[in-house]
Order: structure tokens, then sequence, then C-alpha cells
């Protein structure tokens, strides 16, 4: 890295310099952990308190006990009481919206694509303005629109709200991964009598795992994340998924920190498993043309 | 870490193939129109469903002139502007150029570093709403972590954070760095792997310090990278609903809330959902440029994220 300082500097003040940047190195990396561990810890001490301990004003628990979990396993408090099905409902949404977001994200991008679609860059052009636009922006309407279509507490409104804000992150990946899958197989398959049906199922979709893989991990987990647009579609005990459930807490002053907060970590749970189960792929897709300066 | 590393043999066939892709599309006729109108329909019904009818709606909804009047005279909606521009000036540049810096940590490779960065991921794969939380009951009261810490180490009562406006608008932004510094850093870090080892090489040759490789190799290089992120951090932050909301709840009085959350109080908690798309509709002026410039640069570049 630095020749020209080298040559200037005594092999023992290098060594010297060398060392204390390493020690400030691993200090900054000491600051790192515990800016990132912080609220997580704070998480974690709430959880295992006992509901009268939690205002002892102690660092950590004196009696740390796991009765908390063992009270959202059970659903036994009265926030909780459908809390196994609220955890159902939430994987309902993220693999319908995961799904949903793969199938319209991939025959949108397959027809402009690979397709000569007249105007289809009007259909790209939709698709960035909604990716740059916020979702929270369209709350209000939303929420007023599904009154009309008369699909509140029902999963589909939650479904449809994620998968319109996310099929556009969708077709840009796909656009432009699908950009390196060569023009010629779909030429070669022309030719031998494909119709676009077949070249969508049979080259381009096994071509396109990588992007697909992708693209549903981000879906999976805005879906699972999403709190405002579950917040208002969803209000029966029956219909709600886990955020709504957990949210619920802050209803009243009275509320158990401690259910709260494992309610948060059992929630917490699947999107972190998935996370890094599928960082390498969701890392490629996020940065996916990132680098193109 | 060999996720962001992977992120450039994928990258690389778009890269080598040349910006034009070759005209090879096979030409639609006949049957072939029928198709694509297919496969474009779930789309475009979506769309005209779930985006198009909402905005034409929202934008009926905040279209009466007498109620701008109301909007502006509304003292929380002035204390509410403020807010957000200060959310968004404070918080997005302060979280990118920390990106930026912590990207270049993270750039060498030992095993400790490798370590670290899966620890540093972990409040952008924690979901926003049990993060904010856990925030929320870190500041509420005497009794929370921040505070507990303070009075073990000092022996004196802490700050009550969501009491006054300054400390508790000043926990909002620095909760909303803390979610999304690792999702911004791991941008940065994939474009700081794409500029060639050799420009660092020769530049040292020369005589640069570490800095001034900083500042006259990397910085400009990235200044489109950055510029983007930036841009598209404060579209983004601008609609940002769930911070506010769990973090201060707009404590104390009503008086930290930023746009998104003042517009759900007045439709929702105060049923005035015409003050509420007003307030939304009241941001376009200031969204409209970004988007224009934000989308004129994507397609020129091709940047994306």
């Amino acid at each position: 890295m630095s020749v020209a300082r080298t040559r200037r500097l005594a092999p023992w003040r290098y060594r010297m310099n060398r060392r204390l940047v390493e020690a400030a190195c691993m200090a900054l990396g000491f600051v790192l952990v515990i800016w990132s561990l912080a609220p997580i810890y704070n998480m974690v001490v709430i959880a295992l308190s006992e509901h009268g301990d939690i205002f002892s004003g102690t660092v950590w628990p004196e009696n740390p006990t796991l009765n908390s979990f063992y009270v959202v396993a059970t659903e036994g408090f009265w926030y909780l009481e459908r809390f196994w099905l609220q955890f159902g409902n939430s994987f309902i949404v993220g693999l319908s919206t995961m799904f949903l977001t793969l199938l319209i994200g991939t025959l949108a991008s397959f027809t402009v694509g690979r397709m000569r679609l007249r105007n289809g860059w009007m259909l790209t052009n939709a698709a960035l303005m909604t990716y740059v636009i916020p979702a929270s922006f369209l709350a209000i309407p939303f929420y007023r629109i599904m009154q009309i279509y008369g699909l509140t507490n029902h999963l589909f409104s939650v479904i449809a709200a994620i998968t319109t804000f996310a099929t556009p992150y969708a077709i840009f990946i796909f656009s432009q991964y699908g950009k390196s899958i060569p023009m010629e197989l779909d030429e070669s398959a022309r030719i031998d009598g494909a119709n676009p049906l077949q070249i969508y199922l049979f080259i381009y979709l096994p071509l396109m795992a990588p992007a697909l893989v992708a693209v549903g991990t981000y879906a999976l987990l805005l879906a699972w994340n999403e709190y405002l647009y579950n917040f208002l579609m969803l209000s029966t005990p029956d219909s709600m998924t886990v955020a709504v459930a957990l949210a619920q807490f802050l209803n009243s002053d009275e509320s158990p920190w401690n259910y709260m907060m494992a309610t948060a970590i059992v929630y917490a749970l699947p999107p972190m498993v998935i996370y890094y189960m599928f960082r390498q792929n969701m890392a490629a897709g996020l940065t996916m043309g990132g680098v193109k300066g | 870490m060999s996720s962001v590393q992977q992120v450039l043999p994928l990258e690389s066939p778009i890269h080598a193939g040349g910006a034009r892709r070759p005209r090879g599309y096979f030409h639609l006729q006949g049957s072939d129109t029928a198709w694509a109108i297919a496969f474009v329909i779930p789309y475009a019904a979506v769309f005209a469903a779930f985006i198009a009818y909402p905005v034409l709606f929202g934008l009926w909804l905040g279209s009466r002139p007498a109620i701008y009047p109301v909007l502006f005279s509304d003292p929380h909606y002035i204390d509410t502007v403020v807010n957000t521009l200060l959310f968004i000036g404070i918080g997005v540049n302060v979280k990118m150029f920390l990106a930026f810096l912590i990207s270049g940590y993270f750039m060498r490779r030992d095993w400790w570093r490798r370590t670290l960065l899966v620890v540093f991921l972990l409040p952008w794969a924690l979901p926003a709403l049990s993060a904010f939380l856990s925030m929320h009951y870190m500041l509420v009261s005497q009794w929370g972590l921040l505070d507990t810490l303070w009075s073990t180490v000092t022996g004196t009562d802490g700050p009550l954070f969501l009491v006054s406006r300054s400390t508790a608008m000043a926990s909002n932004i620095v909760a909303y760095i803390w979610k999304w510094l690792p999702f911004w850093t791991l941008i940065f870090l994939s474009a700081r792997m794409a500029i060639p080892r050799e420009i660092y090489e020769a530049a040292a040759i020369d005589g640069a310090s570490a800095l001034q490789q900083t500042v006259h190799v990397t910085f400009p290089l990235m200044a489109n990278v950055y510029l983007v992120s930036t841009l598209l951090s404060t579209v983004w932050t601008l609609g940002d609903f769930p911070t506010v909301y769990f973090v201060t709840s707009g404590a104390p009085a009503r008086s930290t809330n930023v746009l998104a959350t003042y517009s759900f109080h007045q439709t929702f908690t105060y049923a005035r959902p015409e003050l509420g798309a007003a307030a939304m509709i009241s941001a376009l002026p200031l969204v409209i440029p970004v988007v224009i410039l934000l989308i004129r640069r994507l397609h020129r570049s091709g940047v994306q994220l």
C-alpha cells in the first residue's frame, strides 16, 4: 500500500505504527459490536426478566427465566391467544407474496426483455416509478380502496399490497439479470418450434434461478417485516399477522414488557434464519448492477 | 466477505456483454402478440388496481384547495415539516457518510473482520418492528437500559430521552441510522470492490497517502453510486413510518412526528383523511424533482440497487 512511506520510516517506527493502527481498528471493531448488539441485548434482557423485575434497574436480570417464552409458546396471555394461528398467517402472507412477485415479475420482464413488445419501455418506467416512491405514501388511499374491494381483514389485501411494492424491484433485477442469458437460446428454441410459453418455462425460468432466489428472499422478508399495511388491513385476531399482534402490546400501558419482547424475539427468528441462509444470494441481488459506476 | 465477492461474477456477464444488446428479439407476429399481451396482463392489472387507482384516489382526496390553509395553519404540521427535514437531512447524510467510511473498514479481510461483518449486519436482518420496540424501551423510562447504565456509571439520574423534543428527535435519527447503516455499507462495500487495485498501487507509487487515495481515487470513482444511493435513500426516508411510530411515537406531545406518522394520525386517529392526503401531497414538490433526477440517472448509468 504505502511503499513511499515505508521507505522513509525506520523499521521499528514502521512496526510501531502498524501496531497502533491495528489496535485502533480493533477498538473501532469493539465499538461497532456494542453499537450493533445493544438493542438486541436489551430485548433479550427484558424477555428473560420476571415481570416485577423489569424496573429493578439492573443491567442483567437477577433471576433470568425463560417463562416469557413459555407463555408465548402456550398462548398464555390474552394478546397472544391466537399466536400460532397468526404465525401461520404471517407465513401465508410471506409465501404468497413471494410466489406472486416471482410470477408477475418474471412474466413482465420476460415480455419486455425477450419479446419485442411495442411500448414495453412504458412498463419498465411504470415499475421504476413505483420502486422509487415510498409505500407509505399510498397507505391512506389503499386502505379506502381495500374497503371498496371488500378485502379488509382478508389476508389477500396485505398480499396484494406487498406484491405491488415488491414487483418493481423484481422487474429490475430480472431484466438486469436476463441480459446475461444469450438471445440465441430463445432463437434456436423458436426454430425448433417452441412457443413463448415453452421458452419461458423451459429456458428462461431455469436460467434465472439465482435471480429468482434473490428476489424471492427479498419478497418473503419484505412481507414478513412489513407493519403499516398489515396494521391497516388486518384487525381481527384471526386475520392478524404476528407484526400486528406484537404491536398490540402498545395499546395498554400495563402491558407485560417481558412477554412483548419474547414475542418480538420469536417474531424475529424466522426472518433472521432465512436472512443468514440466503445472505449471499440476497447481497448479490441487492447490489446487482450497483457497482456499475 | 464472500457474499459480496459473489456479486462480481454475477455481474460480469452484464458488463462484458457491452452496453447494447444485439437486436435479437424474435419478431412478434400472430399468436405471439397474444402471448405477449397475456404475459403482461398480470402486472398491468396489479398496476391499475393497486397503484394507478390508489394514486388517483389519493390525489382526489387531497384535491380540495380549501384544505391546504387548514393544513398549513396547524402548528403540528409545521413541527412535522421541520422534523422531516431534520430526519432526512441529518439521518440520510450521516448514515451515508458513515456507511462510506465503514465500508472501507471492511475492505480488509482478516478473520476477525469477517466475523465482525456478520454481527454488523444483524440490525438489517432484524425486523424493524422488533428493533424499534426494543429501542423504545431503552429510552422510555428511567429504568431503561441506557439510563440504568448511566446511573450505574455516574451515580446520577440519566436524561429522560422522550421528554424533550430535541433528545426525542435525536433518538429517532440514531435509531434510523442504526437500522439502515448495514444495508448501505454493503452497497458501498461492493462498489469499493469493483475499483481495480492497480489504481491504488499506482497512486501509492506516486506517494499518495491513505487519505489522499481516499479523496482522489475512491471518492471520485464512487461518486455516482454515492449520489444515486443518497437520492434513493432520501425518497425512501421521506416515507419512513415505523421508526418514528415506534421509537418515540410522536412523544413528547406530538412534537416529533414526521410526514408519514403525521398523515397516519390525521387519517386514522383524528379521522381526517383529507388532511392526511393533503400532507402527503404537500411533499410532492420535493419528491417529484428527486424522482425525475433519480430515474434519469438510473436510466443513463444503469446503476441500480
